[in-house]
This record gives structure tokens, C-alpha cells and sequence, in this order.
């Protein structure tokens, strides 16, 4: 079974990268960027049965730094 | 003074933080490789070194910080023994939860890579007890993830309880405060962007950092 893991800053956590990339959506001419803030996805390729919980502690415990970050998980298939 | 230094995949700085530890203590530290369960015996100090473990891949000491060997290192710390975490260190500190707050990627984007000044908060601490509080030294940095980041309350307690280190003089990295470097609640915990055990002989240009050292094992001498 597949899992997607989208890894985001917390709101009111600073995104420079972010910053960065709207910049550079604007040099390109791309008007109207009002914001942008850049985010992971980690995809995982689990045994069939793997529970929610598992994935939910894979999160808390690694995947996701929760002092600022916050997770979200998508079961693929 | 009996110390380690920790060694993970992608360190590079456990070198330079072992010549510190044993030019000014004159006993060379055991390097540790990261996927020990045990450290040795009796530890006064343990350094946990710069540079890049895992690549910095997930997010920078991520990884590093759930390697086998910091178990031994949290219950080291618990008993007492100085933990010294620099640059990629305090990153692991703070991703194992010694340290509380996070460092981001720079306010400026930019790997930052000169001297800094920094100001001695505060001289309570065996790491900063041979500075004079408010002492303005110049450490170098050379990082791209050394913003400090923690909420408001966390930064408050931080100051309150006398627990941030080391200040930047001016912004260097977009880090809270301008925190530089911080101490846990026990004090015997600290961990700091900038790298003291780069400016320690004359060799180095500048000692401003050899007196960190020193501090330590002055500390060890008097310690009951």
C-alpha cells in the first residue's frame, strides 16, 4: 500500500524559500503571486496492513518536525 | 577531563572539536560513531560536532538525532555530563528534544560563511564562566540553516531563565532574538551555531573561543 506524507511550515513560520520562489515567478513576468510557500511530499511504499497509527508515529517521530511543521497523510491506493 | 565526540554520517567538524577538547584538557576524547548503544564510562563532556550529517537530508541533525547512540547521550546529559552541540550539533540538539525550538534555513537565504560578533549574555554557565557577561567575542559561522526559531513563550522562558548563550550582535541569520547559542534548564546542555573550536590557538588568528573550553574543565576541576 502507498501513503503520501505533505510536510508544511506552520503558519507564521518564516518561509524564505518560499519568498524566494515568488521572486522568481515575478521575474518571469507571472503577476498576481501574492504568496508562496513551499512544502514536501514524502511517498511511502508500506506492507499491506500498515496501520494509520503506524503512519501517524512515522510522522510525529520523524517525518515531520511538529514544532514547525505540520503533516498531513494521503493513503494512495 | 574524560570526553567523546560523536560522529555521524556526513560530520565534518569532529576533528577540529576533538583537537579543542584536547589541547585544552591534554586527554584526547574517544570518537564515537553514531550507531553505538553505549558511550564510555564516566563522561564529563560530550561533543556532538558540525557538519553535515545524513546530507542534511529530511531536515538538517534530523536524522542524526534518532541515531542509537544519542539515547546514551540524553541519559548522559541527565546525569549531569556537559553535551556540547555546535553548528550541526545544535541542530541535533534541538531535533532530539535536549534543546527546545528548531533552525530553520537563513532569514537571507544565503549559506553564511564569516566571523561574527557575539555577546556573552551571561557568565553563570560552565561554558561561559570564564567570559565576562556582556563580553562581545568574535566567533565564525558558516551555515544555511542557522535560524532559531521557537514560539513566544519559549524565547521568553529562554531569556527569563538566563538560558540564552550567546546573542549575534547584529542579524546574521533572521534567528529569534538573535539568539546565537542556548543552554537547557540544567545548564550542563549547550548548544550554538557559531564554532569556538575554530578560534583557539594563534594559529587560528584569534583564540575567542578557547576560554569556552577552558570554562569546562575548570568547571570539572571544581565539581565535588
Amino acid at each position: 500500500m502507498k501513503a503520501r506524507v505533505f510536510v508544511t511550515l506552520k503558519s507564521g513560520v518564516l518561509d524564505p524559500q518560499g519568498k524566494a520562489i515568488q521572486h522568481a515567478l515575478e521575474g518571469l513576468g507571472f503577476g498576481g503571486v501574492n504568496d508562496v510557500r513551499a512544502g514536501k511530499l514524502i511517498e511511502l511504499d508500506l506492507a499491506e496492513g500498515t496501520s494509520q497509527d503506524d503512519i501517524e508515529a512515522m510522522c510525529r517521530k520523524l517525518l515531520a518536525n511538529t514544532v514547525i511543521e505540520n503533516y498531513r497523510i494521503e493513503a494512495v491506493g | 577531563m574524560k570526553s567523546a565526540v560523536i560522529v555521524f554520517p556526513g560530520s565534518n567538524c569532529d576533528r577540529d572539536l576533538a583537537v579543542a577538547f584536547e589541547a585544552v584538557s591534554g586527554k584526547k576524547p574517544e570518537m564515537v560513531w553514531h550507531r553505538e548503544t553505549e558511550l564510555p564510562d564516566g563522561l564529563d563532556l560530550i561533543g556532538v560536532p558540525g557538519g553535515f550529517s545524513y546530507g542534511d537530508y529530511l531536515r538538517s541533525g534530523a536524522m542524526a538525532a534518532r541515531s542509537p547512540v544519542m539515547r546514551a547521550v540524553a541519559q548522559a546529559a541527565e546525569r549531569g555530563a556537559f553535551v556540547l552541540g555546535v553548528c550541526n550539533g545544535f541542530q541535533v540538539l534541538t531535533e532530539s528534544g535536549l534543546l527546545p525550538g528548531a533552525l530553520m534555513r537563513n532569514a537571507g537565504i544565503h549559506f553564511v560563511c564569516r566571523d561574527v560578533e557575539l555577546t556573552v549574555e551571561n557568565s553563570q554557565s560552565a561554558f561561559t564562566s570564564r567570559y565576562e557577561a556582556g563580553e562581545r567575542i568574535t566567533v565564525p559561522v558558516a551555515h544555511h540553516d542557522g535560524n532559531y526559531v521557537a514560539d513566544a513563550e519559549t524565547l521568553d522562558r529562554l531569556e527569563g531563565e538566563g538560558r540564552v548563550a550567546f546573542r549575534y550582535a547584529e542579524s546574521v541569520n533572521g534567528s529569534a532574538r538573535n539568539i546565537a547559542g542556548i543552554l537547557n534548564k540544567g545548564g550542563n546542555v549547550l548548544g550554538m551555531m557559531p564554532h569556538p573550536e575554530r578560534v583557539i590557538e594563534k594559529a587560528h588568528g584569534r583564540t575567542d573561543g578557547r576560554r569556552l573550553f577552558e570554562g569546562l574543565t575548570g568547571s570539572l576541576l571544581t565539581r565535588a
